[in-house]
């Protein structure tokens, strides 16, 4: 029947052509920056014609880069930290209530995720200026961690989608205070939801670059904005190195959860 | 402690849970605009000066122009090469699709600078698409400071925003009809056309409205690979706010980008392919390949 099937129905070549040039036109650009970051050219020449390390040494031994390196690690902790706090509890919240209003407040806490970058930080650059925050941690964190909540929301509501109320019942009629009931029922049971929200915040905070650029100081910058410094001012082939570093991290970052997801399913 | 007493006492730490978020919401993407819309305004008399002079200074009406001749080409590459794939997604066994589906996911990983400087690197003079169409027989086409380079990033970036919704709407549709149509003398083009087609239409206009919604607020991408001469409107928003401090005009071009694109997600929003919706996708991964 299956082998009928198939060829009654095939798949035509030229979709599966098509379906391998789209797919390496999503992989290839993100492949190109790992072989150049070795390269010992001082251009930004690729194929490079000889390889070296010495970007990579530069990345690490220079202040300015290391510098803010440190400074958007700092920042995407704070930033996630604080977004995966006030999400999580969002999230809780919205799931308890229902009616129009519960329906407005989700779509405002997710309205971020659909305004325009450049928007939001040109008019949080104005703010900024009155309130002192540009060029400061403080300011980074919050706007940071501002454009990571929907992250977190849509995260933790998924994965309080399986939760079953009733064991909250359970747990107050054996005595547990609401806030006992959500560290021991609760949490454990939405735990996977918060740590991907959590993932996906730092990940936005750590790679957001419209916002960073107008909070800049010369005191305080971020990675992605020291790396579009050196395309744009100083041509550094050291962002090769940061680029690679970058890619490699993140990825690895993202298939935590998704290796923890493998697991939980095979087990 | 009643039944009642404690339904009715529910609601209120649900809606304090809400605090939180929706005041930092408020602090600083709520006030901000709301400032920025105040000032576009007026903040001593109330005007419509910085609004009708972007249609009459000359230079925002064009830019607005071809940021929106750049969306139209975007979202019809992305469509053209999403709606295959897409379909190709459907096609394949379990294991292949969450491969395809691993890959369009890609572009949401990488890091904006990282992909960015791919782009400069492959775009660039003497970089490896100008030896592809040197090799080709057309060897002075240069991408890099060009319309084309920025369409050809930014297509590669707002390509998921294309293949997700396309997926979900294609994915429930039973080809069973499509082989009844066929089984019935109809030939492929004409069976797609009248059957799977309109069938997949909402997937299509939610596809289609993203894209072009999205690549309306692009900055990096036009910034780093195009041309000063063809700056893109997130260009001279920028510009107008941090070199002329003209924040009041920067104010009122704001805030038309802003309503520009709210209306058009509350639209796709009607054909159920929401950002969030995406959203949901993208941090859960794992749960569309079994």
């Amino acid at each position: 029947m299956k082998r009928k099937d198939r060829g009654v129905d095939p798949i035509p070549w030229w979709l599966k052509t098509l379906g391998v040039i789209v797919a390496l036109y999503f992989i290839l650009p993100t492949l190109v920056v790992i072989p150049l970051s070795f390269s010992a050219d001082q251009s930004f020449q690729f194929p490079p014609t000889e390889f070296s390390l010495r970007w990579y040494q530069n990345f690490f031994t220079n202040p300015v880069w290391l510098g803010s390196l440190g400074n958007s690690l700092l920042v995407a902790v704070l930033a996630a930290l604080l977004a995966t706090m006030v999400g999580t509890a969002a999230a809780v919240g919205l799931s308890r209530l229902t009616g129009r209003l519960a329906g407005f407040a989700r779509t405002l806490l997710m309205v971020s995720m659909v305004t325009p970058a450049i928007v939001v930080a040109v008019a949080i650059y104005i703010t900024f200026l009155q309130w002192h925050l540009t060029g400061s941690l403080g300011g980074y964190v919050l706007a940071h961690a501002a454009i990571g909540v929907p992250f977190v929301l849509v995260a933790v509501t998924s994965a309080l989608g399986g939760f079953d109320p009733k064991l909250l019942r359970a747990s107050a009629s054996l005595g547990a205070s609401p806030v006992r009931s959500f560290i021991r029922v609760t949490m454990p049971l939405i735990s996977r939801g918060i740590l991907s929200g959590a993932i996906f915040a730092f990940v936005t905070s750590f790679d957001e670059v419209v916002i960073a650029l107008f909070l800049r100081s010369p005191t305080f910058q971020t990675l992605p904005v020291q790396m579009y410094n050196s395309v744009t001012f100083e041509l550094d082939p050291t962002i090769s190195a940061s680029s690679s570093l970058v890619v490699v991290v993140v990825t690895a970052i993202f298939l935590v959860p998704q290796l923890l997801g493998n697991r939980k399913k095979t087990r | 402690m009643t039944t009642t007493s404690r339904t009715r006492r529910a609601p209120a730490p649900s809606w304090l849970l809400l605090v939180p978020a929706l005041g930092l919401l408020a602090a600083i993407l709520l006030v901000p605009l709301g400032q920025s819309l105040l000032r576009s305004v007026g903040s001593p008399d109330f005007t419509l000066d910085h609004y009708t002079s972007l249609f009459t200074d000359g230079v925002t009406l064009t830019v607005l122009g071809r940021t929106a001749q750049t969306a139209i080409i975007v979202t019809l590459v992305t469509f053209l090469l999403g709606y295959p794939y897409a379909y190709l997604m459907t096609r394949v066994g379990p294991r292949m699709r969450g491969v395809l589906l691993t890959i369009v996911l890609i572009p949401f990983w990488t890091s904006v600078m990282a992909r960015n400087f791919a782009w400069i690197i492959l775009l660039q003079r003497g970089g490896p698409v100008q030896s592809v169409f040197e090799f080709f027989g057309a060897g002075n086409v240069v991408f890099y400071g060009s319309a084309v380079g920025v369409t050809v990033a930014m297509c590669q970036v707002l390509l998921p925003f294309m293949v997700l919704p396309l997926f979900s709407s294609l994915g429930s549709i039973d080809r069973k009809l499509l082989l009844a149509a066929r089984g019935l003398g109809s030939p492929p083009l004409v069976a797609f056309w009248k059957i799977y087609w309109p069938l997949s239409r909402g997937g299509v206009v939610s596809g289609l409205i993203l894209v072009f919604t999205l690549s309306l607020g692009f900055y990096v991408t036009p910034a780093l690979l195009g041309s000063p001469q063809q700056s893109l409107i997130a260009q001279l928003l920028a510009q107008r706010t941090t070199q002329l401090l003209d924040f009041a005009g920067a104010g009122a071009l704001g805030m038309l980008v802003l309503v520009v694109t709210l209306v058009l997600v509350a639209w796709a929003n009607r054909f159920g392919g929401s950002i969030s919706a995406i959203g949901a996708v993208a941090v859960t991964p794992t749960k569309d390949n079994s």
